[in-house]
């Protein structure tokens, strides 16, 4: 469900042809009305629809964002540490490297998110119990469990989307650049570390904080093998009132919101990238 | 333990006639969902550039709101809301509780999710036309629906295509959500054939191999329509 996002181009002409509204301030008259009539909407919602269920579920949503955003964050760094050398290993690394890295991509990318869980929590999960050395091993008391499957999924997903956009990032990297650090001698490995990998993820920075954005969104598939994240609790809660749009609805609220709070952390982190002109 | 291949078989005791017929409901979803999400995107990039402020500043809030929250969430809600909506309209119309087609409730969640998204490359697109090709046409007296058909769309498709090429994949791949709400497609109907014989693995590793082939496929023919689309632009 990764998506890319669109590419801005320049401000064309059409835009500039139009009377400015640029000069003017964000509080125009039907903003205004705008404004009034969805906060007239809210309150509707607030008066006509059930919200009890608030108090008493509250301990566990809070608990269920919790484990959404723990489970973006761990899946988001383990993700990313794995799309560097697949991203490396498409670009520079010899063909027996190069070769599976771009298979795995395909394969990531060409499939759905929910397929993959299912495969890996259904599938692989039901083989697991079948080794008597699984059941004996200490992993067992992991591997019973659901998150595990989650996590790794949505690792995997997030390192077959990166792979890809680092790819693209080191190549990227003007030849020049690296050719310099070479003439001073730098070994491999130290090229890759002081000048290639930043001025790639640098480069990828961008991109990196839209499929962010997307990670968050595939968190709640969690909740299809039985994670209680947000998602989770919500889905117990329409079962249990049989309500049908308050919790919905205070769900997409919940995710608005985190959503709103990854855009302001992605742009204070791209704010601080320290080059210009890439 | 060996794979029991038989379980694949295109007529009953094998599963295969059934996956292949979630196959075909899940391209028809997602390809009606992207026509659809088409049609509002080619509306909602013309709202957004060339509408009235009350317009944009609604059409930004769609996009904005669709962008921001999960899919997930976005199909389960239009799923229960749209029929719920519709049963309603019926019954105050006098008319009994229809009981909704759920490819027709499938399109539509996933149209109105594409939309969003199809604004946004579509705005994009039309932005990169050079005013003064447009501004050609109107002085040549051109009507706007003539202009659009001629001028607009036909230059804005390169810049286009890379974006929307991208969309048609996720809605193929987003379909799969829809098993979430029970619906019968390709994903769901693995998952019950799995549940019936208790090979998930070897369902699951056939479905998805199914979808790879759809997305190889779009690929190859994705690519031929944009060399098509770029045909006398200089390459990049």
């Amino acid at each position: 469900m990764t998506r890319t996002e669109p590419l801005e181009t320049e401000p064309g002409l059409a835009e500039l042809a139009r009377p400015a509204t640029r000069g003017r301030s964000w509080w125009q008259p039907h903003r205004i009305v705008l404004l009034v009539v969805s906060v007239a909407l809210v309150m509707l919602a607030a008066a006509t629809m059930r919200w009890d269920w608030l108090v008493e579920y509250w301990p566990q949503i809070l608990i269920g964002v919790w484990r959404s955003v723990w489970l973006l964050v761990l899946s988001i760094v383990l993700g990313f540490l794995m799309a560097v050398p697949l991203g490396l290993a498409q670009v520079a690394g010899p063909r027996i490297l190069a070769l599976p890295a771009r298979g795995f991509c395909t394969l990531i990318r060409g499939t759905p998110l929910l397929l993959q869980l299912w495969l890996l929590y259904f599938g692989v999960g039901s083989l697991f119990p079948t080794i008597p050395a699984i059941r004996q091993s200490f992993l067992w008391d992991y591997l019973r469990q659901a998150w595990p499957y989650a996590l790794f999924t949505l690792t995997i997903s997030f390192a077959g989307y990166e792979g890809e956009v680092m790819r693209g990032a080191f190549a990227g990297v003007p030849h020049g650049e690296l050719e310099a650090g070479r003439a001073y001698g730098m070994s491999p490995f130290k090229l890759l570390r002081r000048i290639w990998l930043p001025r790639a993820f640098f480069r990828a920075l961008p991109t990196l904080g839209g499929e962010i954005i997307m990670q968050l969104k595939s968190t709640p598939l969690a909740a299809t093998i039985t994670v209680v994240d947000v998602y989770g609790v919500i889905a117990q809660v329409r079962q249990d009132t049989y309500l049908v749009y308050a919790p919905l609805l205070f769900l997409a609220g919940i995710y608005m919101a985190l959503t709103g709070i990854l855009v302001l952390l992605v742009r204070v982190v791209e704010s601080r990238v320290p080059i210009r002109g890439v | 333990m060996g794979i029991d291949w038989s379980l694949l078989a295109l007529s009953p005791p094998g599963w295969g006639g059934v996956l292949l017929r979630g196959l075909v409901t899940s391209l028809e979803i997602a390809g009606g969902g992207y026509a659809l999400g088409l049609a509002i995107g080619v509306g909602g990039a013309f709202g957004k550039l060339y509408g009235g402020p009350v317009t944009r500043d609604l059409l930004e809030c769609y996009t904005t709101a669709i962008r921001a929250i999960p899919e997930l969430v976005l199909i389960v809600l239009i799923y229960y809301a749209g029929t719920d909506a519709v049963n309603r309209l019926a019954e105050s119309l006098g008319h009994d509780a229809v009981n909704i087609n759920g490819l027709v409730a499938g399109i539509f969640v996933i149209g109105i999710v594409q939309g969003a998204y199809s604004t946004e490359v579509l705005r994009g697109a039309i932005k990169a036309v050079p005013f003064g090709e447009i501004e050609a046409a109107r002085a040549y007296g051109m009507p706007s629906g003539l202009l659009l058909r001629r001028i607009t769309l036909p230059a804005m498709l390169p810049h286009a295509i890379p974006g929307l090429a991208n969309l048609w994949l996720i809605a193929t791949k987003d379909t799969a959500l829809l098993a979430v709400v029970g619906f019968t497609e390709l994903t769901m109907a693995t998952r019950q054939a799995g549940g019936a014989t208790k090979d998930y693995f070897l369902f699951f590793c056939a479905a998805g191999i199914l979808y790879l082939m759809v997305t190889l496929v779009s690929n190859q023919i994705i690519r031929v329509v944009e060399r098509r689309a770029r045909r006398g632009m200089r390459e990049v």
